[in-house]
């Protein structure tokens, strides 16, 4: 499958993450979206981790996963990301009884 | 090792200082330890100059191709010998003072002494600045803890206006080592620039650094701070900042700049020259008008130090070794001078001159004491200023860096006759006359009060009569500063 | 002896350190043996030394002491010289000093031990500058007296510091005196930038080659110096101020010390004076000028030590004549011989005043003359020293003057006797009114009338003596063959000039018609007053013309509002908004500019979590675009 697919996939997928945390004001599916553009770049970055896999292993044997490996990585940071910001969430929840981000303006007074 | 000792010593102790619970034994530890940096300083001055004690060396920032290197050549002697003698005398002067939380304040002090130490003992640019800014911080504390009552504000612009100065003279301090053949910051690599920099970069490069030492001086048009922070300083503080602090700016000039961008210096030196000059009689002028006794003082601090930079800039041999002198006798007079308005102040709780009067009477020994270093402070013959400004408008005079000399010592010979005026006004107005229902119930000062006056005017009457040491100490300095001064593009 | 010169300056400053040390436990009587006894002790010696000065083949000595400035080239080193100029003044400084302070001993006595120390503290401290002044082996030495003189004419002045009068006296002394200093330094500054040096013997050789618009603003500038320190136009209004002082100290400051400074300097510098003739114009003119204004003013004094001063000025003019036209030896004749009936004077004013309780207005006094017939006498013969009468000191010194200013210009010599004939009237009118006719005081005055003590008189006596016969030793050439002692003693150090001017002496008749001029108008003038004040003295207040010269002129009125009150409208400007609103307005202006603009970049933080993101997505894609539009 060329990897202009792919790149139009997560393309789409990231800018619709983005729309989603400008446009909207809920704080969990600002969230989502974030998880959303996090992802697009997983996508992008396991596709072109495959896509050079065959020429990189012929000069490294152990080169040509770094994309892949990254991911992994980001999904730890995402998900370490996920518990505090969740944590957040339900904090400010408590303090305004909403998950609006518009409440959160306290510090401009 | 005595210039790392001459550090060491008062940052040790004031660091120990902080510790210490009892007030009056914070204040005997810190007169302790700065008779201790005195009397190395005096051993100082009796080892042969080339003697290899006086200098070293360590590894202190090698990635940035800076070393702690430190070492004391005359004009490094003068003025460390200046802060060295000056401090004893300052704690023993203000004695009496009760201060809240006296630890700190001591402690303070004694860190703001070793930073003065290490600006006047660094052969490392990068060493410089940071002592520099070392003898700030403790200054801004002393100021903004037991200062009076607009002391924020004073000490906030004060921080503020020499802090924007040093970052200045940082920014041409980094810009100078990028161009040193060894991209270091040593003295040695430093003074050998004036060649490797072309004049049209020290054109601007000279006021990164000028306007920073202005503003310690102060010169004119920056010396707005000097007098609210003096007025609001403690005592001490004033003493410590107007007799030995200023001296940083000359003593940057002197050892960082002019040997360093000689071109630069040169092409600059009339607008320099004319803004000495024009500080030196606004200066007096403004001193004459001023009701409190250390804002007056401060004005005529301004005068003097101004005088001292002018013969910077003439570049003869005559100006610079008045310089020299005029420096280490500056700090001895205004230290008198503020020693007096201190033991006034402290009787009466007043430094307005209108509010005062007829203390002649009451006082005799504060009035001879504040007469002797009042004529001092004018320079009269046999008092130690005199040799100092002779030789400076002797230099200015036979100056041959600028066309206008003759312009120059006559106009800046005016400050001679403005501080006549101001100074007979104070002692006319605080001593002379009738007492009035507050100096009436005035009294002399004690015995030991008097010792410390004697000491000062003995050290006023010796180095005016005999100012042979001095000038010897200092004479190979100076042939070194003007040889590369002279050098130009 | 003349190795031992040091000790001439130094018994004086071991006076002044004794006393102002001691001056909480010295009895009155052990300050005044102390004070006066240094002086004495100097004067000793000045005269052993003098005695060796005199002997012939006299070579000038050169005395040094230590080393003082020495920066690269610059050598200047504590000396001493010792030649003709110097000794004689020695004499006249140590002697009328040492009347001086005798006299003080009892005139002081009602101070209180620590101000009568302190007083003689100070006077020996004076002596000690102007000996100093004199004896400098060059111009900075010279410079140490000439300032150090200055303070102690300032602490003397103010020496009763309780009336702030006394001290605004000083104070004006005090800073007219560095105007003409400044003049002075610029000089020796030049000095040293043209010749390498400030001893007296180098700079003197090196003056012949010199161009001559050097040496005419080196010697214009030592002048203004001079102007300073004798009180010649302009800055000449301090020293009638300076009567504020105790009288003795007027005494000294009119007559030995300070104000003969200048004319020393000039002396001392004569070939640099006699290279230079615009200069020695200009010395002349000033000379012509004070003298008659001071005169002038001296008509309508009332105070009897203002008249005093004034005289003083006016005789200070003669001096100055006399080296502006080249008559050195005349001007030092002058100076001793005023220093004799000047000390003289004043001391005879002290003691009426003594007698007075105080009292210095003339018109209160009147008839003195059956109280204090000592007093009298001498006062009587210093009027006629002063006034230029023959025998007497004043007439041989102010002769010489001028025929020697007849000999450079008529007019000058006409405008000399027009201000002689001035002279000796207000001395007549002063010594009628105060002796003369009936006494005018209070009947308490009256009661307390009395002769001085001896301490007071017997300086008066030995001053007489030396104003009637001083003028002895000088005698005119055409009296005495080779009669001119002096002269002959001061050859060698005026020779240089000497040789240069080369001035034919004047024929015999034509000396003793001049002489006789001078003489008839100052005998007119004498008797004049002397008719005329001596039954109804002037009690009036002055009008017309009179009242401007009885207000001096306005001079310092003038000098008030074209000096002092700009400078301080200027000051006050400086401190009052200049510095607030300029100076610190820049500098907190700077700091207003960064709150100002922070607050307006403040408004961007609206809280709003969503613009944030906005305006970061905004900024990536800014990058992204500039990263692919403008990449090199």
């Amino acid at each position: 499958m060329p990897i202009n697919y792919y790149i139009f996939l997560a393309v789409t997928l990231f800018c619709i993450g983005v729309t989603g945390v400008l446009t909207r004001r809920n704080a969990i599916i600002i969230f989502m979206c974030i998880e959303l553009m996090l992802n697009a770049v997983n996508l992008l970055l396991v596709a072109f981790s495959k896509m050079h896999y065959q020429e990189m292993v012929k000069l490294n044997p152990t080169a040509g996963i770094d994309g892949q490996l990254f991911v992994f990585f980001i999904m730890v940071v995402a998900a370490a990301e996920v518990s505090v910001g969740l944590a957040i969430i339900v904090m400010m929840y408590r303090n305004t009884h909403s998950v609006d981000v518009n409440f959160l303006n306290r510090l401009k007074h | 090792m005595i210039p790392v000792l001459l550090i060491v010593i008062p940052l040790v102790c004031g660091l120990a200082g902080f510790f210490i619970k009892s007030s009056r034994s914070a204040r005997d530890w810190s007169l302790i330890a700065s008779i201790m940096t005195m009397v190395v300083s005096l051993a100082g001055l009796v080892i042969h100059p080339n003697a290899a004690s006086l200098v070293f060396d360590a590894e202190w920032l090698p990635a940035l191709g800076s070393s702690f290197s430190v070492g004391l050549d005359g004009l490094g002697q003068i003025l460390t010998l200046l802060t060295a003698v000056s401090f004893p005398l300052i704690f023993t002067a203000t004695y009496r003072t009760e201060y809240k939380n006296a630890n700190n304040f001591y402690a303070l002090m004694l860190l703001s002494q070793a930073g003065l130490m290490g600006v006047f003992v660094a052969n490392d640019a990068l060493l410089f600045y940071f002592f520099w800014e070392l003898a700030l911080i403790p200054v801004y504390f002393l100021c903004s803890n037991w200062g009076g009552e607009k002391r924020v504000q004073a000490t906030f612009k004060f921080f503020i206006y020499t802090f924007v100065g040093s970052l200045l003279m940082l920014v041409g301090i980094i810009y100078l080592s990028q161009h040193t053949a060894d991209h270091g910051f040593s003295l040695k690599s430093f003074t050998d620039l004036n060649q490797r920099i072309p004049a049209q970069d020290q054109t601007w490069l000279f006021w990164l650094f000028f306007i920073a030492f202005a503003i310690k001086m102060p010169l004119f048009p920056f010396h707005t701070w000097q007098p609210d922070t003096y007025e609001q300083s403690p005592s001490a503080t004033t003493m410590v900042l107007s007799g030995i602090m200023v001296k940083m700016g000359l003593f940057g000039i002197l050892r960082w700049l002019a040997p360093v961008l000689s071109t630069g210096t040169w092409i600059w030196g009339d607008t320099a020259s004319a803004l000495c000059i024009i500080g030196m009689i606004y200066a007096s002028l403004m001193a004459i008008k001023q009701d409190d006794l250390k804002r007056l003082v401060a004005y005529s601090s301004i005068a003097h130090i101004g005088l001292m930079c002018l013969a910077i800039f003439a570049t003869t041999q005559a100006g610079m070794q008045g310089v020299m002198i005029q420096m280490f006798n500056h700090g001895i007079n205004i230290i008198g001078l503020w020693i007096v308005v201190d033991l006034i102040e402290r009787q009466f709780h007043t430094r307005k001159i209108s509010e005062l009067g007829g203390l002649a009477q009451k006082a005799p020994a504060l009035a001879i004491g504040l007469v002797l270093v009042a004529l001092a402070n004018l320079a009269l013959p046999l008092t130690n200023a005199f040799v100092g400004e002779f030789l400076m408008f002797s230099g200015v005079y036979g100056s041959a860096a600028t066309k206008y000399n003759v312009v120059f010592t006559v106009t800046a010979g005016l400050s001679i006759i403005l501080s006549a005026v101001y100074t007979l006004n104070m002692i006319q107005k605080v001593f002379y006359g009738k007492t009035n229902a507050l100096t009436a119930k005035g009294r002399d000062i004690f015995f030991h009060e008097k010792m410390i006056l004697a000491l000062v005017v003995l050290v006023i009457l010796v180095m005016g009569v005999y100012p042979k040491p001095v000038m010897d100490l200092t004479r190979g300095t100076v042939d070194l500063i003007l040889t590369k001064m002279n050098f130009k593009l | 002896m003349i190795h031992l010169v040091w000790l001439v300056p130094v018994l004086p400053l071991a006076g002044f350190l004794i006393l102002g040390l001691g001056r909480n436990n010295l009895s009155k009587a052990l300050t005044g043996l102390m004070g006066s006894g240094v002086i004495l002790a100097s004067f000793v010696i000045s005269l052993l030394i003098f005695l060796e000065v005199k002997q012939e083949g006299f070579v000038p000595v050169t005395v040094s002491l230590s080393e003082f400035i020495n920066a690269g080239k610059l050598q200047i080193p504590f000396a001493f010289q010792v030649d003709q100029l110097s000794t004689l003044f020695l004499l006249i400084i140590t002697g009328v000093g040492f009347l001086i302070h005798v006299y003080s001993t009892s005139y002081m006595h009602e101070e209180e031990a620590p101000h009568f120390a302190r007083y003689f503290a100070y006077l020996n401290l004076f002596v000690f500058s102007m000996l100093l002044l004199v004896l400098g082996a060059n111009y900075v030495i010279m410079f140490i007296g000439w300032e150090g003189v200055g303070l102690c004419s300032y602490l003397l002045i103010g020496f009763w510091f309780k009336n702030l009068e006394y001290g605004n006296a000083a104070k004006k002394a005090f800073i007219m005196n560095r105007i003409g200093d400044l003049g002075f330094l610029i000089a020796v500054f030049w000095m040293i930038n043209q010749f390498g040096s400030v001893t007296f013997g180098e700079v003197f050789a090196k003056a012949q080659g010199t161009p001559i618009a050097v040496l005419t603003g080196i010697t214009l500038l030592l002048f203004v110096g001079a102007t300073g320190k004798s009180a010649q136009i302009p800055l000449y209004t301090w020293l009638p101020d300076a009567m504020a002082g105790p009288t003795p100290v007027s005494a000294l400051i009119h007559a030995a010390t300070m104000v003969t400074a200048g004319i020393y300097m000039i002396a001392r510098s004569n070939i640099l004076y006699t290279l230079s003739p615009v200069t020695q114009t200009v010395v002349a003119l000033t000379g012509l000028a004070t003298a008659i204004l001071a005169a002038s003013i001296a008509l309508k004094q009332n105070d009897i030590k203002k008249v005093l001063a004034y005289s003083t000025v006016s005789q200070l003019g003669y001096m100055f004549i006399g080296l502006g036209v080249g008559a050195y030896t005349g001007a030092v004749f002058h100076v001793m011989t005023h220093a004799f009936f000047k000390a003289l004077l004043f001391l005879g004013a002290g003691s009426v005043i003594h007698a007075m309780g105080g009292e210095q207005d003339i018109r209160k006094m009147g008839g003195l003359k059956a109280y204090m017939p000592v007093t009298r006498w001498t006062f009587l013969l210093a009027c006629l020293a002063i006034a230029g009468i023959p025998p007497f000191s004043g007439f041989f010194s102010k002769d010489e003057i001028l025929s020697a200013a007849y000999a450079k210009n008529p007019v000058y010599y006409a405008i000399g006797v027009a201000g002689a004939l001035m002279t000796a009237f207000y001395m007549f009118r002063l010594y009628a009114t105060t002796f003369l006719g009936d006494f005018r005081g209070t009947a308490h005055q009256k009661d307390h009338l009395h002769e001085s003590p001896s301490a007071i008189t017997i300086p008066l006596i030995v001053l007489a003596a030396l104003s009637v016969t001083g003028g002895l030793i000088g005698m005119p050439e055409v009296f005495v063959k080779n009669g001119h002692l002096l002269e002959h003693f001061l050859e060698p150090v005026f020779a240089a000039s000497y040789k240069i001017q080369q001035a034919e002496p004047a024929p015999a008749s034509k000396e003793l018609t001049l002489m006789a001029i001078s003489v008839g108008v100052a005998l007119l003038g004498a008797l004049y007053a002397w008719s005329r004040f001596r039954k109804k003295p002037d009690l009036a207040e002055a009008t017309g013309f009179g009242k401007v010269l009885a207000n001096k002129w306005y001079v310092d009125e003038i000098y008030n509002a074209i000096i002092v009150k700009p400078l301080d409208a200027l000051a006050s400007f400086f401190n009052s908004f200049f510095e607030k609103n300029v100076i610190d307005g820049l500098v907190n202006g700077v700091g207003r500019a960064v709150r100002y603009g922070s607050r307006q970049i403040r408004l961007m933080q609206s809280g709003q979590v969503g613009g944030y993101v906005l305006l970061m997505v905004i900024g990536m894609v800014v990058l992204f675009l500039v990263q692919i539009f403008f990449k090199k």
